[in-house]
């Protein structure tokens, strides 16, 4: 094995240490579910929902137009899949999930 | 495995109380469509089903399997006929680790680009006819990708993606290649602007480069979106512009023009190195090329549009037209309670 190819396999290992050790310091204390739907006081429903419209339209609709609303289970599921797909943030997931569900 | 994995998943969601908990899905797209070639017609039609399996808060197994027929009348005139093929897009376990990182292993969409991951389906992509650029350094990868999005501060977000696969691609004397990449996009919602760069190096032979730029723009103030990308490889380079413009302003036909959108690309491509066997092999074309496209997308309701566009290109061996038209679906079913009252 080359010495150029040794050096990449390094670089490679040391870019998946770093983001391993990125994912341990980001890890939320706790149990809490990375996916699960937030805890919402009705005060902030109406704020959440008008937040959700906009992280919808910026986020989905860079790609496709506003789908109808789905069930809440069924819409827990796409947003899980555009989540990964579109590498929306963690924040903008819930917001749309809030809002695509209410 | 597939019963597995659906009865771990149904005791996942039966376990909980609420209803909001995910469950499988089957969604995906179908299509219809007529491309006419310099006078030669070529219908393809098209089912690419997405099966979408959660498990537990923090899984999810998707795939997402292509059937396409491609049928043309032989050259001597008669019926149509052409094959059928099919093959997995990708099939690949997400595991989302934390708010920042979700790791994906498994045959997955490579991000180079945007238009492979995220436009290609023919329910979302306005123009049906392919980029040119879009066979470059695009094959599915096997392997593991680390991937995610998070706020840099109320003006901008960042997303990334960053991936090592060892891929069986089976082009002339290069059985597979094994590759490292990786993409990083800048979003800023105020402008709704995004802007990226994509970059991939093959880790045999002579372990070349490759790049590309991206970027998205919806002014807050028009229902138009306009895309672009750029891409430079030994396969070849080249770039795409393209304007989708939703006629929802007009004063005049409301209902329908609501519902109407015209799109138009400009694009170019240059050749690279892989000589004539290659480009075939990954459907480039043989020289340098210009094309100009022009299209109408209705939407007749959710999830399903009516499309038609034409388009002309322009190479050293001639130019010729590009007619499209056909329509495209959207569908989505569920494969548990849906949590509907």
């Amino acid at each position: 094995m080359t010495a150029g190819r040794w050096k990449s396999i390094g670089a490679i290992l040391a870019c998946i240490l770093a983001l391993v050790s990125f994912v341990l310091a980001g890890e939320p204390s706790g149990k809490k579910d990375a996916a699960a739907s937030p805890v919402i006081h009705a005060t902030d429903a109406d704020t959440m929902r008008l937040q959700g419209e906009q992280r919808f339209r910026a986020n989905c609709g860079r790609c496709h137009a506003a789908p109808h609303k789905f069930p809440p289970r069924m819409m827990a599921t796409v947003v899980r899949h555009m989540r990964v797909r579109a590498t929306i943030t963690d924040e903008d997931m819930r917001l749309v999930l809030f809002y695509m569900t209410q | 495995m597939l019963c597995l994995l659906f009865s771990l998943a149904g005791r996942s969601a039966a376990q909980t109380k609420n209803d909001d908990r995910p469950i499988p899905i089957l969604t995906g797209n179908a299509g219809a469509f007529s491309f006419v070639t310099g006078g030669q017609n070529l219908i393809d039609t098209q089912v690419n089903p997405v099966l979408l399996l959660p498990l537990g808060d923090r899984w999810l197994v998707e795939s997402r399997v292509a059937f396409e027929g491609m049928f043309q009348r032989p050259p001597g005139g008669g019926p149509y006929q052409g094959p059928v093929t099919k093959h997995i897009d990708y099939a690949q376990v997400d595991y989302i680790a934390s708010p920042y990182v979700t790791i994906t292993a498994g045959r997955f969409l490579t991000p180079f680009g945007i238009f492979n991951e995220r436009l290609y389906p023919c329910w979302i992509r306005a123009l049906q006819p392919d980029p040119l650029i879009l066979p470059i350094n695009t094959a599915p990868s096997d392997g593991v990708m680390l991937r995610g999005g998070f706020a840099l501060n109320s003006a901008a977000s960042l997303n990334y993606a960053a991936y090592v696969s060892a891929t069986n691609i089976g082009i002339g004397s290069v059985d597979s290649e094994r590759h490292v990449g990786g993409r990083m996009g800048f979003f800023f919602p105020g402008p709704r602007l995004e802007v990226g760069g994509s970059w991939q190096k093959t880790l045999q032979d002579d372990r070349k480069n490759a790049f590309g730029f991206h970027m998205g723009w919806q002014p807050a103030k028009a229902p138009l979106n306009l895309r672009a990308e750029f891409a430079h490889s030994f396969e070849g380079s080249g770039y795409w512009i393209e304007g989708a413009y939703r006629l929802s302003q007009a004063h005049f036909w409301q209902k329908a023009m609501r519902r109407t959108e015209v799109v138009a690309r400009a694009q170019q491509f240059f050749v690279g190195d892989i000589g004539a066997e290659g480009e075939a092999a990954l459907a480039l074309p043989g020289a340098n090329t210009r094309e100009a496209d022009f299209g109408i997308n209705y939407f007749l309701r959710d999830g399903l549009k009516a499309v038609a566009s034409y388009g002309r290109q322009f190479g050293p061996a001639g130019n010729f037209n590009q007619w499209t038209y056909g329509v495209a679906y959207r569908f989505l079913i569920p494969l548990g309670p849906t949590g509907a009252q």
